[in-house]
């Protein structure tokens, strides 16, 4: 299983004028192997510029990033290929498709890996399925398709190119429930499936209790905390300090807990708080 | 790399040039582009060199912008200056190797423009696009256009245009980034191959770029359309131009000038072209 470290990595912004700023500074992380991690932050907190690094479209202005043990930048006529191991879709990806047909669209990528036909189709079809693409959608002109559909188009151009870390940038922003769902449940059996590496940056801390398995925490350009999401919002207070939060039924829970209920303090889910309160009652004897 | 391009050079400051009214400045602009060309004898060059110069001096800029903006001409002045001094047919030999022969007057040309190019280039800029913000600038084109409303040209349209062109250079500019950068991370080679090879490889980031322009272009038309935007008619402004003492003083400098060069051309007709 491939491995992304980055090693001491900072990123200046407009570099030589005036304006320079640094949106990453001194950056030493690893990110989690076979698993979807979270990764959230306030805006401005360098989530963007960091998973930009990742695969090679922004260069580090100091340190290394490390794809299994090897500066991505070593030599940088391979940069393409850390981008096909490490898929990125960036913010808002419906408004990149160009092709006539969905088809053509999702196999850009696989085509520019050099892939042969039949396994290109296969790919088109694998990716089709994770996000929940139709038979008939595939005909259709992309500019013909709903937001929605639109950006689970994007989502399987990246998809199926098969990286081993798919990394997404708000991929549910502007969304609607059942897109939201659609999406992150897609990105989810990809996982699982495939047994790749997710990286969900989000704004939406139910979005991120309810997919992901560890979190990374930035603020003002660095990592803030890192670990298992129910251990980062087991500290509410912390993540308060830095303009985030819990998810809604976690402070709901929190705050009956105050109030001297029993309840455990890692609840991140509706459904896990209904258990919880459930047991509790029986427990006193009101059920 | 799409950051390094800089269309509308305005510079921000406080200078005479940056605070008289846009309409005097585009006035300027013009009578100093003829009377550039109308310098013929060596005094009135020099005299032209030495108002630009002090141009420069008034505006107030960093040297560091003022040499960036003559960064592009520099071609075309070597060009300018190999030709006159190669090509140039006299009377007085300097210089003379097997086919090569270069005249006094060939050097005199090449001196001559230099200064010409030079100024123009600087001239120009200093009075009008480092020292104009664009808004200021359709503004006064607008103003000083809009004589022409009276016979049926629709100057107040063709200026906003103007704006929201200019408004929507880096936005678009942006965008370029973001599809390109969407692009490369599905793979994209932007920079190799032959010519066709990166032609076709821009297919992928022209055809969302032409339908995301579009789209900003409908949104905008909405958007206007919602704060009732109906064209000029009967519509007033915020920032209302209006000429100030510092306009008339500016104009009379320029005055001076443009007699200068004619005085100097006529009086002291030394080395004329």
């Amino acid at each position: 299983m491939s491995t992304i470290t980055l090693q001491n990595v900072s990123y200046l912004y407009s570099a030589g004028t005036p304006f320079e700023k640094y949106a990453l500074k001194d950056i030493n992380v690893t990110i989690p192997s076979g698993r979807i991690t979270g990764l959230i932050g306030h805006t401005g907190s360098g989530k963007s510029t960091l998973v930009q690094l990742l695969n090679g479209l922004l260069r580090p202005t100091e340190g290394k990033i490390l794809l299994d043990g090897r500066d991505i930048w070593e030599d940088e006529k391979k940069i393409r290929d850390v981008r096909f191991k490490v898929g990125l879709v960036m913010q808002y990806p419906e408004y990149q498709l160009f092709e006539e047909t969905v088809r053509k669209d999702v196999a850009f990528g696989p085509k520019n890996m050099g892939l042969e036909a039949p396994e290109i189709e296969e790919r088109v079809k694998m990716a089709a399925f994770f996000c929940g693409i139709t038979e008939d959608l595939l005909d259709k002109s992309p500019f013909e398709l709903s937001g929605g559909q639109k950006r689970r188009v994007a989502i399987a151009g990246v998809i199926a190119m098969r990286p081993e870390f798919l990394i997404l940038d708000e991929p549910s922003a502007g969304l609607d429930p059942v897109g939201r769902d659609t999406i992150l449940g897609g990105i989810k059996k990809y996982r699982e499936e495939t047994g790749g590496s997710v990286v969900i940056v989000s704004h939406s801390m139910e979005d991120v209790a309810v997919y992901c398995d560890s979190l990374i925490v930035m603020n003002k350009g660095a990592v803030y905390a890192e670990g298992d999401t129910r251990e980062i919002f087991s500290t509410p207070e912390k993540l308060y300090g830095v303009g985030l939060d819990v998810p809604q039924i976690t402070g709901v829970t929190e705050a009956l807990r105050s109030k001297g209920l029993g309840l455990p303090s890692d609840i991140l889910t509706v459904s896990e708080a209904r258990d919880a309160i459930l047991s509790l009652a029986k427990r006193r004897g009101l059920l | 790399m799409m950051r390094d391009i800089t269309l509308g050079q305005y510079f921000p400051g406080t200078s005479v040039l940056h605070r008289s009214d846009p309409r005097m400045k585009l006035i300027l602009t013009l009578i100093f582009i003829v009377f550039v060309f109308l310098a013929k004898s060596l005094w009135a060059y020099v005299w032209l060199f030495v108002f630009t110069f002090s141009l420069l001096i008034v505006s107030r800029l960093p040297v560091k912008v003022i040499l960036k903006g003559l960064k592009p001409v520099l071609f075309i002045i070597a060009i300018t200056v190999i030709f006159n001094l190669f090509l140039t047919k006299g009377e007085d030999l300097l210089f003379e190797c097997k086919f090569i022969h270069i005249y006094f007057e060939g050097v005199m040309f090449a001196v001559y423009m230099i200064i010409r190019i030079v100024c123009l280039i600087l001239g120009t800029s200093v009075i009008l696009t480092y020292t104009t913000s664009p808004v200021d600038l359709t503004d006064g084109i607008e103003q000083l256009l809009s004589p022409l409303k009276k016979i049926k040209i629709p100057v107040h349209e063709f200026a906003m245009m103007m704006s929201i062109a200019l408004r929507f250079i880096p936005t678009l500019t942006e965008e370029t980034e973001k599809i390109m950068n969407a692009q490369k991370a599905r793979g994209a080679d932007l920079s190799s191959g032959g010519l066709i090879k990166r032609a076709k490889a821009l297919i992928p980031i022209l055809i969302p770029l032409f339908v995301s322009s579009l789209r900003r272009a409908d949104e905008l038309a909405t958007a206007m359309e919602c704060r009732c935007y109906r064209g000029g008619d009967g519509r007033t402004r915020m920032k209302r131009l209006k000429y100030s003492p510092r306009d008339l003083v500016l104009f009379l400098v320029f005055a001076a000038f443009g007699t200068g060069i004619i005085l100097l051309n006529i009086f002291i007709p030394y080395l004329v072209i």
